[in-house]
């Protein structure tokens, strides 16, 4: 496997869906390939920090006002019939 | 006679009742959750107020972290998770139930988050389709290591501001697909039907988010050769500017 293919297929790696043959001359290619094992070592990376981190949650409070707000406009608009998409 | 008729009677109801049992937990475990959201839509639909609560309940902090992720501004994500939830509760009735109902709901919050952008920079035009360039734009040219865990060189908040001013140096097109699938865990072909792209464009997409982030984030996560490898002084201001180390945060 080369470099370029390496890249072509590290999506699919990295999620799990390759099929076992190419699975097995990627991690050959890994073995082997410095470059191309930090790539997706980092980027393996990359994807565990975003899913851990958390960011953008919604606090307690502010979610507590949006239901709400959310529950107040939805009867205002039952009350007001059907509207068009 | 009897005797043989009813001991092949039990066994046979005995064998049913295993294979019905098995069927049961089969499905339960297969199509549990999405059973149990089909029928809370199915009562919204029949106008069951807090069925739809409840959908509201189950997928708001989705809605807002998505929305966050495409705006980048709070107030815009209240926003959307409002009006995606209001648009949702309108049209409801034309959902045909042939995808997850937050599959559907998933495809609305970005639609309103594209229009925010779209409000908020008028002078630019804001798609899934831009920037867009050719395959090669995203190789990667960063190959240095990373410290063994990175993450932990930098405080929570400030870990938290360099992830949230990587992240918005992407392209729309990038960043949305990235924080579907890598970030809210959408399978490839549910993000393709939420933004109404095919499964190799979310795929060809998904890389090179995936390849950019990487490389922007190895600014800050690089091995140091020299020194104890932390970033000392430069990390504060560099987190602070939002531009990394090298300086090109900007969409």
């Amino acid at each position: 496997m080369k470099c370029s293919e390496f890249l072509t297929e590290l999506t699919s790696y990295l999620d799990g869906v390759l099929d076992e043959k190419t699975k097995v001359e990627l991690e050959n290619h890994l073995s082997w390939c410095h470059n191309c094992y930090v790539v997706c070592d980092t980027t393996k990376k990359t994807i565990e920090i975003y899913r851990d981190s958390q960011l953008y949650e919604l606090p307690d409070d502010l979610r507590g006002r949006l239901r709400s707000a959310i529950m107040t406009k939805c009867q205002q608009q039952k009350k007001r019939g059907p509207q068009t998409a | 006679m009897t005797r043989v008729t009813l001991c092949v009677t039990i066994v046979f109801d005995t064998g049913k009742y295993c294979i019905a049992k098995r069927m049961e937990a089969i499905q339960n475990k297969l199509v549990g959750p999405v059973s149990e959201e089909l029928a809370l839509v199915r009562a919204a639909k029949e106008g069951d107020d807090s069925a739809f609560e409840e959908l509201v309940r189950r997928y708001d902090r989705n809605v807002f972290r998505i929305a966050q992720h495409i705006t980048q501004n709070r107030e815009d994500a209240e926003d959307v998770v409002q009006e995606a939830f209001l648009k949702a509760y309108g049209n409801l009735k034309q959902f045909q139930e042939q995808s997850k109902f937050y599959t559907w709901l998933v495809r609305i919050a970005v639609n309103e988050a594209l229009m925010k952008l779209r409000r908020r920079k008028p002078e630019r035009t804001v798609s899934l389709d831009e920037d867009i360039k050719t395959e090669d734009d995203s190789l990667p040219r960063e190959i240095a290591d990373w410290s063994p865990n990175p993450e932990q060189q930098y405080t929570q908040s400030e870990l938290r501001e360099i992830l949230s001013k990587t992240i918005q140096g992407l392209p729309p097109g990038f960043r949305t697909v990235f924080v579907l699938r890598d970030v809210e865990g959408l399978s490839t072909e549910e993000t393709a039907a939420a933004l109404e792209l095919s499964v190799p464009a979310v795929k060809s997409r998904l890389l090179r988010a995936r390849l950019q982030l990487r490389e922007r984030l190895g600014r800050y996560f690089q091995r140091r050769e020299n020194g104890n490898g932390k970033n000392g002084e430069a990390k504060s201001a560099d987190v602070k500017t939002g531009d990394g180390p090298s300086g090109d945060g900007n969409q």
